[in-house]
């Protein structure tokens, strides 16, 4: 198979001496390069968070249909469990001769990934609210839709965002192979230089802490739309 | 029969509604006996009607169908007059108060927001919304300023309870759904609730159907029982005082127990039935006199009693040897017995002290009368007509 994957471009490291010169972790290097990581970063970012955002919306959706007609949530499970099974690189080439090199590929390989995870969470969310809550709110005279958005879904929201937030974490580390499919992002960086450690260090560990950042910012977000869960004693 | 009252600023009652099931029916496909088999019974607006019975007799199914929760498969259900089967479901559901057992609160949000659900899908103006959820926590017994921003689980079980009742009444329908509410509670606050649950209801006067499986509250709380065996059958349906004496049937007689004399005594208090005169004696009263007065009365020895007519106990005979009454004492002034007691609660008083009869006092402490299980065996002789229900019974005190 003689298709380019990707271009690696093996970096040019001539002029360097001593540490650099022996691959090591050298901070001088790194204080004078970490410029040539923000696009990359800015790449990543922006991949990470349009392939979330889509599988949200199918897998939600997806969820409230399953909601609805239970019986679908068996063919859902069942489809997006394969793909999330699929090894992404393999999806990337199969992907190749429909949608060509570039960030549509990547984001396709991505949001399939994300698919299971939310759409499980925000099904269990929704089967965990309670039988007496949702007989009370039919009860008082709740149509089936205000139940749905005005009880079961915000009942639901710890499990939703908790899914979101493992969603993301997976996907920052998958779009480290975004490269492979022409999509850039910090995977393009490590591979180009992977024996010399300053540059996976820093690529690498700006992929951990987006991750981490990332991962923050949504249970802060869930932790200001659910005050009432830290009511319970 | 009862007036609603004239003033009362909690709640200006929307007129309770009459309730009447007409041979209604609830049959589940594939199971041999209905869930409800023609069940046939109205209840009169403003009052309290139970639904009591064995587990799987249909009694929260029958319930359940009045507000469409579960839809009829024949029969039909009227609500002043107009079939449950004409209305959408969620419109009829507000305009009737739904209680159960489990509560149901909404974790998510406030014990104001909570109360005011019904409100605010009727399109209330936020004011009158606030006006309202404040109102009905103080008929609650809660403190408003305290509750209202409170989340459901920072409250007790008893709170969380009262709030359901809140919700429920928060649209002032005139006809409410409980199911077992007070059945999760323990049983010395579930006492309590059911005592404030029948002081609220003399105020709001609404139409309620009650559903528990313990006789006992069921007598405590409704107006009229439905009794209903398995396969939804009914079995009964009459006030409380007729269900103990003239059960129709062995299964009623079962259910309501062998200790239907002593429930129904349960149902009278002390100042509802003729007391004997009791002979009061003072100290130092002439001892002619004294004798005039035990002539003239059921009792063998005379009461004492302090200047504010308050008893001191049973005098002997040696108090009266003299020309003046003497404190020689034979027993004390035990039990006490007070107006307010309820006639079980009178007699249980008179067997622990192993004794015939005993001193009733009102609210001052000073005697009233003299009870004794002679007077409990004639209470029971009344006709069950002239026997107040539980429900009348908590709003006369």
């Amino acid at each position: 198979m003689s298709v380019p994957l990707a271009q690696v471009q093996l970096r040019d490291r001539s002029g360097d001496t001593g540490c650099v010169s022996n691959n090591g972790f050298c901070p001088d290097w790194i204080a004078d390069n970490y410029q040539r990581y923000q696009d990359p970063l800015i790449e990543h970012i922006v991949l990470t968070l349009i392939s979330v955002a889509i599988g949200f919306a199918i897998a939600f959706s997806l969820a409230l249909l399953a909601h609805r007609r239970r019986w679908l949530a068996g063919p859902i499970v069942q489809v997006t469990g394969i793909l999330y099974t699929l090894p992404s690189l393999a999806v990337f080439f199969l992907l190749l001769p429909l949608t060509g090199r570039g960030r549509t590929t990547a984001v396709i390989a991505l949001v399939s990934y994300t698919l299971l995870i939310i759409f499980r969470n925000v099904r269990t969310g929704l089967d965990n609210v309670p039988a007496e809550t949702r007989d009370a709110a039919r009860g008082v005279g709740l149509t089936d839709r205000q139940l749905l958005w005005r009880v079961e879904l915000p009942l639901a929201l710890p499990e939703i965002m908790a899914g979101l937030r493992i969603a993301t974490t997976t996907t920052v580390g998958l779009a480290t192979l975004a490269f492979f499919a022409g999509a850039g992002g910090l995977g393009g960086e490590i591979f180009a230089d992977v024996n010399f450690k300053s540059n996976v260090v820093v690529a690498g560990g700006l992929c951990v802490l987006l991750a981490a950042a990332l991962d923050l910012l949504i249970l802060l977000a869930q932790r200001l739309a659910t005050p009432w869960a830290r009511a319970a004693r | 029969m009862t007036q609603p009252p004239a003033s009362d600023k909690a709640s200006t009652p929307d007129a309770a509604a009459g309730l009447e099931f007409r041979e209604a029916t609830k049959a589940y496909p594939g199971q041999g006996q209905p869930a409800v088999d023609r069940l046939s019974l109205s209840v009169p607006a403003g009052e309290i009607c139970v639904l009591v019975g064995p587990s799987g007799c249909g009694k929260t199914t029958a319930m359940r169908m009045v507000n469409r929760m579960i839809d009829l498969t024949s029969g039909d259900i009227l609500i002043d007059g107009r079939s449950v089967k004409e209305r959408g479901p969620a419109e009829l559901r507000r305009e009737i108060g739904y209680a159960i057992q489990q509560i149901g609160l909404f974790p998510h949000i406030t014990v104001s927001e909570n109360i005011a659900t019904v409100p605010k899908l009727l399109g209330w103006k936020p004011d009158r919304i606030r006006d309202r959820v404040d109102e009905l926590l103080e008929l609650v017994s809660l403190d408003p300023t305290e509750t209202r921003d409170r989340y459901p689980a920072q409250l007790s079980g008893g709170q969380r309870q009262r709030i359901g009742v809140a919700r429920a009444l928060a649209a002032d329908p005139p006809l409410m759904l409980m199911d077992e509410p007070f059945g999760a509670i323990d049983p010395i606050n579930r006492e309590r609730l059911q005592n404030e649950f029948l002081r609220l209801q003399s105020e709001i006067r609404k139409t309620i159907v009650f559903v528990t499986h313990d006789i006992d509250e069921a007598i405590k709380m409704g107006d009229r029982i439905a009794i209903l065996k398995k396969g939804g059958v009914l079995a009964q349906f009459a006030p409380p005082a007729e269900l103990l004496m003239f059960p129709a049937d062995k299964f009623v007689e079962d259910f309501v127990g062998a200790d239907r004399a002593l429930k129904r005594l349960a149902l009278q208090r002390v100042r509802d039935v003729d007391l004997w005169t009791a002979p009061v004696v003072r100290v130092g009263e002439a001892v002619a006199e004294v004798r005039a007065k035990l002539a003239d009365s059921d009792l063998r020895y005379p009461l004492l009693v302090d200047a504010e007519q308050r008893p001191l106990g049973w005098l002997s005979e040696e108090a009266l040897r003299g020309e003046r009454v003497q404190e020689v004492l034979r027993s004390p002034a035990e039990p006490l017995l007070d107006l307010d007691d309820v006639l079980r609660d009178a007699l249980s008083d008179l067997l622990q002290h192993e004794t015939q009869y005993g001193p009733v006092v009102d609210a001052n402490g000073r005697v009233a009368g003299v009870l004794s299980v002679e007077i409990l065996g004639q209470a029971l002789q009344v006709e069950p007509e002239a026997v107040p229900s539980g429900a009348d019974l908590a709003t006369r005190s």
